[in-house]
């Protein structure tokens, strides 16, 4: 096979992508805390205020970065567990279960948010229509993943069986996307999107961008801090484990 | 074939069998994956007729009327309207020409007796005076018109 292939695989290793991480972290953390900075002081001081909803509105600079994250982060776990099953590569499994944590985190911000916003805009905390439905669904689906990884002791086959539930709740992602489309549901439709102009004003629509930037600068650093830590623990018996400087001490 | 290349082929072929499964699913359920009903559709007969259901509309502009903490206004979606009535305290961002949910029954006279009403918001963002702006051109483009 070609040489660029082989190159591509070389992080493939835990050995080789453990100090390649550990650089990379700080990094993304620092400019995560960056963006956060410069998104809050958008949202909360430069924003104006809303023509109907008033200041309550200013739960869009976290609700929506936090759903947008928890749809994303879904899918890229889909896709680790894809590689993964495909290569038979031992990082995937890492890399997913190092990401389930903060997609839940996500998801659950993501909803209770929504209700802090519900309960006055709407007039209720909770109501069972598709978009909220499917995005509790998701939350299920992330605990659900963390709870049978953690329940199968071998670690290879925890991860098989994570694979398999990344891949079959993928389906559920572009049906939170959609639900607002295809169904009536009370939960608004899209203000930003791909296929038409944003309906916000436009220093709104760059403060909740500055924050879903923010969000995935935190997601990244976490989850290779994470990632570090999960390395360690499954391959504590290598030699190139105990050979690490910082186990020398 | 390699024995990744039949895992990957597994893969897709399993999540192509499952979209269609998850497809499929969704349009069995699609009356019960409705939130509300329009107008238009409750006048067909798409609502359910033995229990409570919800409507959703605009708040016609000029409708609302309030006795006590009885309000009665009028749904619409541009092309049916239905009245209802409400005793309750509504949500804060509940206003004529604005987007609303009720839950309640429909009554052989055709009044929707609600026991919830929901505001329900648009996707649209912007401050006061953007607001003001866009008023103003939406009138002038009216008198332009006519």
């Amino acid at each position: 096979m070609s040489q660029r292939l082989v190159n591509w695989f070389k992080f493939a290793s835990p050995a080789t992508f453990y100090p390649l991480a550990g650089k990379a972290w700080p990094w993304f953390a620092a400019l995560g805390t960056a963006f956060a900075a410069v998104g809050l002081w958008i949202s909360f001081f430069v924003a104006p205020t809303d023509f109907q909803q008033g200041e309550g509105y200013r739960i869009i600079f976290i609700h929506v970065p936090a759903s947008w994250m928890s749809m994303f982060i879904y899918c890229v776990m889909a896709l680790w567990a894809a590689i993964g099953i495909t290569f038979n590569t031992r990082l995937s499994g890492m890399m997913s279960s190092a990401l389930a944590p903060t997609g839940a985190l996500f998801a659950f911000i993501s909803l209770w948010t929504g209700a802090l916003w519900g309960k006055p805009m709407w007039g209720a905390w909770w109501v069972w229509d598709a978009r909220l439905t499917s995005e509790l669904i998701l939350l299920f689906l992330y605990l659900g993943y963390i709870a049978l990884t953690a329940a199968i002791d071998d670690p290879r086959r925890a991860d098989k069986a994570g694979a398999i539930v990344s891949l079959v709740g993928v389906v559920n992602v572009p049906i939170i996307y959609f639900s607002v489309k295809w169904w009536n549901t009370l939960h608004q439709g899209a203000s930003v999107s791909m296929t038409k102009a944003p309906t916000m004003a436009t220093t709104m629509l760059w403060g909740m961008l500055i924050m879903a930037l923010a969000f995935w600068m935190y997601s990244i650093a976490i989850a290779l801090y994470r990632v570090r830590a999960i390395i360690l623990e499954r391959e504590r018996h290598a030699t190139w484990v105990a050979e690490l400087p910082e186990m020398q001490a | 074939m390699k024995p990744r290349h039949k895992r990957f082929a597994i893969i897709v072929g399993g999540l192509a069998a499952l979209g269609i499964a998850a497809t499929l699913v969704l349009n069995a359920f699609q009356s019960n994956l409705v939130f509300f009903f329009t107008p238009t559709q409750v006048s067909k007969g798409e609502a359910p007729k033995d229990r409570t259901f919800r409507i959703g509309g605009l708040v016609k502009e000029g409708s609302l009327q309030r006795t006590d903490i009885t309000a009665r206004f009028v749904v619409t979606d541009t092309a049916k309207e239905i009245p209802v009535s409400y005793t309750g305290i509504l949500p804060d961002i509940f206003s004529e020409g604005k987007g609303v949910v009720a839950q309640g029954s429909l009554g052989a006279d055709g009044q929707f007796t609600a026991t919830e009403v929901l505001a329900k918001h648009d996707e649209n963002y912007m401050p006061p005076e953007a607001k003001a702006a866009v008023d103003q051109a939406h009138e002038a483009s009216k008198t332009l018109k006519q």
